[in-house]
């Protein structure tokens, strides 16, 4: 039974077991524009809440993508990096960037569920 | 004031616009013991013959290097610029544009830059290049830095081949950046470093020159062996580009980044400056590249056309995390560079390169035959160092007043090292065989 | 009526299509289609003629080229005219106003260029005897003079290469003098508004400060008590331009110079804004300790592209004897460079190091002072008069067609965000591009990042009333516009230019950074 949180930076976090799915938001694409370029870790680095996990740009912009969860990193999205396009196209899916194995579950309880983050989002309009 | 358009008239009529009764009512946000109240302490303006005249006046107190035989090199080389490089450069929609941020009304300028990018990847023989610069020593600096960035690491070894100048710029980059530094002492010519063995599992980069300082020319390809066997990259610096018209290039060598200094096509030595920094690595190490960067692409129409791109390194827009803080480079000497590098083309570069080399070996020839005089080098392009029988700057003085400038004492950069009767010296295309007689004549009589 | 010439030249334009008909070519009457010198290659021409050597005994030891570097072989007719084609496809100050905020697209004088190119000037070596340039030694010290006069600041390092350059010049200056102070350790944080350009931050962040942004009020300008809470023993130094990048005077910078030097820390001023205030307020009056000097601002260089410039650092006496070599002194025999550390250390002064080879952008330099000789004293501060009354106008006309998010009097550039916009489906972009087509270089957009959708112009003091006038007038009408619906004009602008908007997505998903030739066709079989 998979479970979804989302961060005030515009991150998503998808859980299954201990195995934690990150990606940024469609939201978060929307703002950034076209994607052009993604910088994933390398498999196996040990990265903590809060660490910069990845890198996403855009023509005019670059963000840090931030990890809300701890572990280690077992697996990246090479497609992304292939063909950036992908998170447009599906940020909240095919658009993942890592999966972690998570160090501290409890991380992920205290993230938003889908209805705080909706509520965040329309609060900054 | 011929500069300035606005009359009275003009100037009553905008402040009743705005509203306000005086120019000085527009600075009120000056705090009141900041206002200078009258002119500050300059002379006042003048017409166009009288700063001509002042100006002509102070460049008539120099010696131009074309009115004399002139040997002089160490990192700035004199050589033939087609008359039509500097008439180019100087049509105002090159002369008077700024960077080109709105690529759909400065094509012009981007597709030289993307030109300029092209013929610096062939000639130094890697895959991609930026659109320059400062000048090769900040280059140098620079090249550093992002070895650093794609290893990793802190450490850099420089070779006693670079130019102390160029050393001294990324000494004081690492001093203040915080990066160490293995700065091996000035390698003269016949005496081969042993840079391998300087190469540690810490080394992010060693930084190699060639031709280097001393002229000599250095086998990159065991440096760049011994510097990847331990992860580390080769640096190589070129500051007489021509030489790349006759030497094998570093990136055919194993060099990771090459700098270069690019004065020599297309720009004039100017004291020094404005020259333009050549910068080049292999296509995995683009984004951490310095610089500016210009790419093709399509406009609305479908239609070919070039735009600056992968901004996202740059200070713009990644602010406290760019690749470099540069911003203004060296644009119109890319322009001078890629216009005299076009008219050379591919006979022509290898041509001058030929015709250099010659003019120094020529040189060497003559001089090695002036009684007290030793050629050091073994390997060299268009410049070598010979070892003189006292001091290389009290020779170069006097051969001076004898109305030859004939090259670069090495104690004018490395003062107090012991190399007070090392002379380094160039020769290029534009010594004609009476110059060189000249100097083996003049050198003769001095010593 | 015999006789006559029956056909005569019809004097009614046909009106209608014209416009959008193609042609052969690809040319349109003046815009040309220009390949890439690459695709001109036609070997066996050359663009030079240069006589082989006579038979020599190489001395390469061996590392003699192999093989084709892919240079195109071109005359040098066929050069000139790829060039020209190519500068006609650019925008530039000579063609048109240039209004880019921060930029300082001003006149180029040609006398200046022409100075530049005196042989006594072009064609000197940095490293000839000194005796052999005590001429050009002494326009440094003379420029220099004029810096420092201009500034009211002791000391001046003319080598820095561009404003960049020129901040981590002072940036360096500023830690040496903290390593001196036995400080460097305990000052790790630099301040910046969050409003500067982004060079400081680059600049702080390269020397390892901590770059922290300090937040600026609703009027513009650095918030005093934000500033004044977030100093301490731990900072090395503010960065703050100024004027600022909204165009405005900093009131307060008197009250900020002294709670910095109070605090211990330095003052660096991003000076690519002097052109505001030259002649009428000298930076050392301010309280500043280190100030980049953009000569291709405010000096009139010409931005050339993109280069080059130069960034003369001016320093307060605390910074003086940090400035890096290399320096000129006048002594009794002439004019002398002080060069490496060992000439320091006779001269008895402690250069922090050096940011160049050789000694900077002498190019620069006597366009710089061959400018400032042209202007003297009285110009000179008739320059800002003008450029901050030019500004103001621009800022008085257009407030109500466009909307300013700060009250005036700006200084020399005038900022506008995009609430005038709202609603209409036009962003700041295509109001941008649109401009491009009525004639005119767009103003820098998106800068300051304090303000939504940023438009900042700098009309400068060398435009005439006239130019201004059109400009205005020009930019009311498209406001109107974009008000009243014509969202096409602005969406899909600009229409007219060599070149429509360009794919910058595709640019950077796949960068093309070279030319590569085609590869080769298969062989028919
Ligand atoms: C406010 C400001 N600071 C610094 C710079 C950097 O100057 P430069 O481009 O000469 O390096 C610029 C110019 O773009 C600027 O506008």
């Amino acid at each position: 039974m998979s479970d979804i949180r989302f961060t005030d930076q515009h991150e998503w976090v998808r859980v299954d077991g201990d195995i934690a799915t990150i990606g940024i938001t469609d939201y978060a694409q929307e703002q950034l524009g076209d994607v052009v370029y993604v910088e994933l870790p390398e498999i196996g680095k040990t990265i903590e809440a809060g660490d910069e996990a990845a890198v996403v740009e855009s023509v005019k912009a670059a963000s840090e993508v931030y990890t809300p969860v701890s572990g280690e990193v077992i697996d990246v999205n090479s497609d992304i990096e292939a063909t950036p396009a992908g998170v447009n196209e599906d940020a909240m899916g095919d658009g993942w960037f890592v999966k972690l194995r998570m160090s501290d579950p409890a991380e992920f309880e205290k993230l938003m569920d889908e209805n705080a983050y909706k509520e965040f989002v329309e609060g900054l309009h | 004031m011929r500069y300035l358009p606005l009359t009275e008239t003009d100037r009553s009529e905008m402040l009743g616009v705005i509203g306000a009764k005086s120019v000085d009512e527009l600075f009120r946000d000056v705090p009141e013991r900041a206002r200078l109240a009258g002119l500050v302490d300059l002379p006042r303006r003048q017409g166009e013959m009288e700063v001509d005249r002042a100006l002509s006046k102070m460049a008539a107190r120099n010696v131009s290097a074309g009115s004399v035989p002139f040997f002089v090199g160490a990192g700035a080389y004199r050589h033939h610029v087609p008359a039509s490089v500097d008439h180019l450069i100087q049509r105002s929609e090159f002369l008077t544009s700024y960077t080109p941020y709105q690529p759909e009304i400065t094509q012009g300028t981007l597709q030289y830059l993307f030109e300029f990018q092209t013929q610096v990847a062939m000639i130094t023989g890697m895959d991609v290049a930026n659109a320059s610069m400062y000048d090769g020593s900040t280059g140098c600096g620079e090249a550093v830095l992002m070895a650093h960035r794609v290893t990793k690491r802190k450490k850099a070894v420089l070779s006693g081949t670079l130019h102390p100048q160029y050393a001294e710029v990324v000494k004081n980059l690492s001093d203040f950046a915080d990066y160490e530094l293995d700065v091996m002492p000035p390698a003269l010519p016949g005496r081969p470093e042993d840079i391998a063995a300087h190469i540690a599992d810490d080394t992010s980069c060693v930084v190699v020159q060639s031709p280097g300082f001393f002229g000599e020319l250095v086998d990159l390809r065991p440096i760049a062996e011994a510097a990847h066997a331990k992860g580390a990259l080769l640096i190589a610096v070129v500051p007489e580009i021509v030489s790349l018209g006759a030497v094998t290039p570093p990136g055919d060598m194993g060099a990771d980044i090459v700098v270069g200094e690019g004065q020599s096509i297309g720009n004039g030595l100017n004291f020094g400056g404005p020259y333009v920094g050549l910068f080049a690595t292999r296509q995995k190490f683009v984004r951490q590249m310095p610089g500016r960067l210009c790419g093709e692409t399509v406009d609305a129409d479908g239609k070919r056309g070039f735009v600056l791109t992968l901004s996202t390194r740059e200070q713009h827009i990644r602010r406290e995390k760019a690749t470099s803080n540069i911003c203004t480079n060296s644009g119109l000497c890319c322009l001078a560079f890629t216009i005299h590098m076009s008219l050379l083309g591919e006979e022509g570069y290898k041509r001058l390169a030929r015709i250099n080399h010659a003019a120094a070996v020529d040189l060497a020839e003559r001089l090695s035959k002036v009684p007290g005089v030793e050629i050091l080098n073994r390997a060299f392009f268009n410049e070598f160092t010979m070892r003189l029988p006292g001091s290389a700057a009290d020779v170069v003085d006097a051969l001076a007043d004898k109305g030859v400038l004939g090259g670069v004492p090495v104690s004018r950069l490395l003062p107090g090292a012991g190399f007070d009767d090392l002379l380094i010296v160039a020769s290029t295309e534009v010594n004609t065989d009476a110059d060189r007689a000249a100097f083996a004549a003049a050198l003769v009589e001095v010593l | 009526m015999s006789g006559m010439n029956k056909q005569g030249r019809p004097t009614s334009i046909a009106v209608g299509g014209s416009a959008a008909r193609e042609t052969f070519t690809g040319n349109r009457a003046l815009q040309l289609e220009e390949a890439l010198v690459f695709e001109l290659d036609n070997p066996g021409a050359c663009g030079v003629d240069l006589d082989e050597p006579t038979p020599f005994t190489a001395r390469l030891g061996g590392f003699e080229r192999q093989g084709r570097i892919g240079l195109p072989s071109v005359s040098e007719p066929e050069i000139v005219r790829h060039y020209v084609r190519l500068s006609a496809k650019n925008y530039s100050i000579d063609a048109g106003l240039y209004p880019l905020g921060s930029c300082t697209m001003k006149h180029n004088p040609r006398l200046n260029e022409k100075m530049a190119r005196l042989p006594g000037i072009g064609d000197i070596h940095p490293l000839q005897p000194m005796k052999t340039v005590q001429g050009a030694l002494e326009l440094m010290d003379t420029l220099a003079h004029w810096l420092k006069e201009l500034t009211g600041m002791p000391a001046v390092a003319l080598s820095p290469k561009a404003g960049a350059h020129g901040e981590l010049c002072g940036m360096m200056a500023i830690r040496a003098a903290l390593i001196a102070r036995g400080e460097d350790e305990a000052r790790s944080r630099v301040l910046v508004p969050e409003s500067a350009h982004g060079t400081n931050p680059a600049t702080a962040a390269l020397l390892g400060y901590k770059v922290e942004s300090i937040p600026v009020t609703t009027e513009g300008r650095v918030d005093l008590a934000a500033f004044k809470a977030t100093l301490g023993p731990d900072v090395a130094a503010i960065m703050l331009t100024n004027p600022n990048t909204c165009g405005l005077f900093e009131r307060d910078i008197i009250d900020i110079a002294d709670a910095v030097h109070e605090a211990g820390a330095y003052f660096y001023c991003d000076g690519a804004n002097f052109n505001a205030i030259v002649g009428r307020v000298r930076p050392g009056d301010l309280g500043i300790d280190a100030m980049h000097i953009n000569l291709h601002k405010t000096f009139s260089t010409p931005h050339g592209g993109g280069g080059p410039g130069a960034g003369p650092v001016v320093f307060s006496a605390a910074l003086a004897p940090f400035a890096p070599r290399p320096y000129v002194v006048h002594g009794a025999d002439g004019f002398r460079l002080v060069e490496t550390a060992e000439d320091a250390k006779a001269d008895g002064t402690t250069p922090f190091g050096r940011m160049t080879a050789f000694h900077g952008q002498m190019g620069m330099f006597v366009r710089a002072l061959a400018y400032m000789m042209s202007h003297g004293s009285d110009g000179l501060r008739q320059v800002a008069e003008d450029a901050v009354l030019n500004a103001n106008y621009v800022l008085a006309s257009l407030k109500d067609d466009l909307s300013a998010p700060f009250e005036g009097p700006c200084m020399h550039e005038a900022l506008f965000d995009d609430r005038f916009l709202k609603g209409t489906g036009v962003e700041t972009l295509d109001f941008a591009k649109a401009m491009i087509d009525e004639g005119y270089h767009p103003m820098t957009m998106y800068f300051p990042l304090v303000v939504h959708g940023a438009l900042l112009i700098e009309p400068t003091e060398t435009e005439s009333k006239q130019a201004v006038d059109l400009f205005i007038a020009t930019l009311k009408d498209l406001a109107r516009a974009a008000k009243s619906n014509d969202k096409e004009r602005f969406t899909g602008a600009p229409y007219l230019s060599p070149r429509r908007r360009l794919d910058e997505t595709a640019a950077a998903r796949s960068p093309v950074l070279r030319w590569a030739p085609p590869a080769p066709k298969q062989a028919a079989e």
